[in-house]
């Protein structure tokens, strides 16, 4: 596996899991699962200082004494202007090109709307961005991603924070076809085996945060998620037996002490 | 005696706000005790924290004053 590292747009990146930083406990919980994952890039939110109460902020000193690399986003943002603004904001705070670029179109399932998405995603590239763009499982719109300059696409395996799992493999599957850049499945994973689930599937990476933070132990759930990524890539490189519907003997057939023959079989 | 100091009405983070004439976006963000990397957005447009010394605050100007916080 050790030439197996992830590399996006020419930027090698240390671990195919990339978590959020969300709904945590408090900031000691954050640091202890954000380690226990593996992770190198995490992301982080842009949201108004609160003026009433300054001198907070202890999370962004931790990802930084830690060594996370930062990935901001711009969740909340409903129109291509505002995830513009939003990007431009958190590329200042964060002092990096990355961006996790969000446009929701919908409050109660969060899906993209992918139209302002690739939109905001042009302006953001030509600025020198490096975007990376949560998208849904379509892989027509992954395709207008990457034609407009997106080095990886993010597509959802389930709505955000459901922990529903990968719940349309098969178009994950065909939007991995669709485009020749990392596939990071953003969104969906509930607990380990999805995340094995779509790295089994070709996923260049997976990126959650609630299936995590929300587990009764969120550390030890990092590292099942870690070692689910790990396993799934492993098997996704090993390639899986085809699969078949009857049995298929492992023991010699020859050689057994058994007295009589084997029953009629099902024809 | 000190002449008062004038004072100009501001937006701040959707707020309604005075502070003094003549203030830039960084001496602004001292008066109001943001400390760290904030990043500021006047009247829509990025203030670079380069420029955030040179650029003076004016009446009716709204700034939104961010900052990272934990999010997927």
């Amino acid at each position: 596996m050790s030439d197996d590292t992830l590399t996006i747009g020419g930027r090698a990146f240390g671990s195919r899991l990339f978590v959020g930083t969300g709904k945590y406990k408090d900031v000691e919980e954050t640091r202890l699962a954000l380690r226990a994952s593996g992770a190198s890039v995490v992301t982080v939110a842009v949201r108004r200082v609160d003026l009433t109460q300054t001198g907070k902020g202890s999370m962004f000193g931790m990802l930084r004494a830690e060594g996370f690399t930062l990935l901001p986003n711009t969740a909340g943002c409903y129109t291509a202007d505002d995830a513009v603004r939003c990007a431009r904001l958190g590329r200042e705070a964060a002092e990096t090109d990355l961006v996790k670029l969000e446009v929701i179109g919908d409050p109660k399932t969060l899906f993209p709307d992918t139209e302002a998405l690739v939109a905001a995603a042009r302006v953001l590239v030509k600025e020198g961005f490096f975007v990376l763009p949560y998208t849904n499982d379509d892989p027509i719109v992954a395709r207008k991603l990457v034609e407009v300059g997106c080095p990886a696409v993010m597509p959802l395996g389930a709505p955000i924070g459901s922990g529903l799992g990968i719940r349309n493999p098969h178009n994950l599957r065909i939007l991995m076809e669709t485009v020749s850049v990392p596939v990071i499945v953003d969104a969906g994973v509930g607990t380990a085996s999805d995340a094995a689930v779509a790295m089994e599937l070709g996923a260049h990476g997976v990126l959650m945060n609630t299936a995590i933070a929300l587990a009764r132990n969120p550390v030890q759930m990092a590292t099942a998620m870690r070692l689910g990524v790990e396993a799934g890539r492993l098997a996704y490189l090993a390639g899986r037996m085809a699969p078949r519907l009857y049995a298929n003997a492992s023991s010699p057939l020859t050689g057994s002490i058994a007295t009589s023959s084997a029953p009629l079989s099902i024809e | 005696m000190t002449e008062p100091t004038a004072q100009i009405a501001i937006v701040v983070n959707g707020e309604p706000r005075e502070v003094p004439a003549g203030l830039t976006v960084a001496a602004l963000l001292g008066h109001l005790g943001v400390a760290g990397l904030a990043a500021v957005e006047r009247n829509r447009e990025l203030v670079p924290r380069a420029r955030q010394s040179a650029v003076v605050v004016e009446p009716g100007d709204a700034l939104e004053i961010v900052h990272l916080v934990g999010g997927g």
